[in-house]
């Protein structure tokens, strides 16, 4: 029940931002579309199974997502300098890393992390096994180096 | 001044377009069409406020969705040949 | 209002020159994953920053919940569609250049 409660309110209220109209027609189309939208992601739950509803998670993400954005920053100007650099120096390679977070939701926070950040990006995440590829040397030190792994354990509640 | 932002998204424009005709492989150029779309999503953008209507925003954010679907339909046509198979049952 | 004016006009060229940044880097970097690294550059820091220029100079209000749902957009799909198209380059046989360890298949 808080389950469809609170992906009936996202969606209306995602609705009434977008339109910011109130005639009556406009806004039965948009709860006819809202339920339309509510009763595809239904149908999706049956196919990759429910995941579970975690609020804690979203309260944790507020201490996670500006240092992540820092991240980003720093190494977006990395990878820029790189490229105005007179020759490129490039070392291109893949590095294995391992994902301990318990669930596969913090697993794939944790690979889609790596990819936010130009500089790494995640090939394949099978099972435990992450398969990174980093434009440089200090790009993957970053990663195996493992603060944003321990980070995202503590996100998920479990580290 | 938003000229300036424009020219700079249209000039990146350029360079994608140039990748996506020299991209030897067919995922450089799925790669430069994608950065085309991003590029095109903020010169939507700023072009809706350069010319003082920023409704053209619904405009970006339909551009972005579209891009993304197109690049995750074209992945998958080069990856298994086909769009509407059903692939989870092919794999053990 | 001046200051946020000045700093909305940095943000805009700032985020501007770093997209032609990363077009640059689309046309000088050797093969498919290292040019992927430079389109990073242009869906994260590049397009938040035009986005944050566009904010500033909206003011709050309705335009800027838009311009913060595209953003947050992008932050969504950018690593799923360059992960895709990674992932699809590796299993289709695309070499990476100057490798010290080729780790098994993808599938």
């Amino acid at each position: 029940m808080p389950r469809i409660l609170s992906s009936l309110l996202v969606l209306v209220v995602a609705w009434g931002l977008w339109s910011g109209h109130g005639e009556p027609l406009i806004v039965g189309f948009g709860a006819l579309s809202c339920l339309a939208v509510f009763g595809i992601s239904r149908r999706m739950d049956r196919v990759v199974g429910e995941q579970p509803l975690d609020y804690g998670l979203a309260l944790r993400s507020l201490g996670y997502l500006p240092w992540l954005l820092l991240q980003i920053v720093k190494s977006n100007l990395d990878v820029a300098r790189l490229i105005v650099g007179s020759a490129p120096t490039v070392h291109s390679h893949l590095i294995r890393v391992q994902a301990d977070q318990a669930t596969e939701l913090g697993r794939v926070i944790y690979a889609n992390s790596i990819t936010l950040t130009p500089g790494t990006i995640t090939l394949d995440l099978r099972g435990q096994d992450l398969l990174v590829h980093a434009l440089t040397r200090s790009a993957a030190e970053g990663v195996q180096e493992g603060e944003m792994g321990r980070r995202v354990s503590r996100l998920e509640g479990q580290g | 001044m938003f000229t300036a932002a424009l020219i700079g998204i249209l000039v990146t424009m350029c360079l994608a377009l140039v990748r996506g005709g020299l991209g030897p492989t067919v995922f450089d150029r799925i790669l430069a069409v994608n950065a085309m779309g991003t590029q095109t999503v903020l010169l939507i953008a700023v072009a809706g406020f350069w010319s003082g209507r920023p409704e053209w925003l619904d405009l970006a954010l339909v551009y972005a969705l579209v891009n993304f679907v197109g690049t995750i339909a074209v992945l998958k046509y080069t990856r298994f040949g086909s769009l509407g198979e059903d692939h989870t049952r092919a794999q053990p | 209002m001046m200051i946020v004016d000045a700093l909305s006009w940095v943000l805009l060229v700032g985020g501007s020159l770093l997209c032609v940044v990363g077009g640059l880097g689309l046309l000088r970097l050797p093969d498919v994953y290292t040019r992927a690294h430079a389109a990073g550059i242009n869906d994260t820091l590049g397009s938040w920053a035009i986005l944050l220029g566009l904010m500033l100079q909206a003011g709050l209000g309705l335009v800027t919940v838009k311009l913060a749902m595209i953003g947050l957009f992008m932050a969504l799909v950018g690593p799923v569609s360059s992960h895709a198209l990674l992932k699809a380059a590796y299993a289709h046989g695309v070499r990476v250049q100057s490798s010290d360890e080729e780790p098994a298949d993808v599938d």
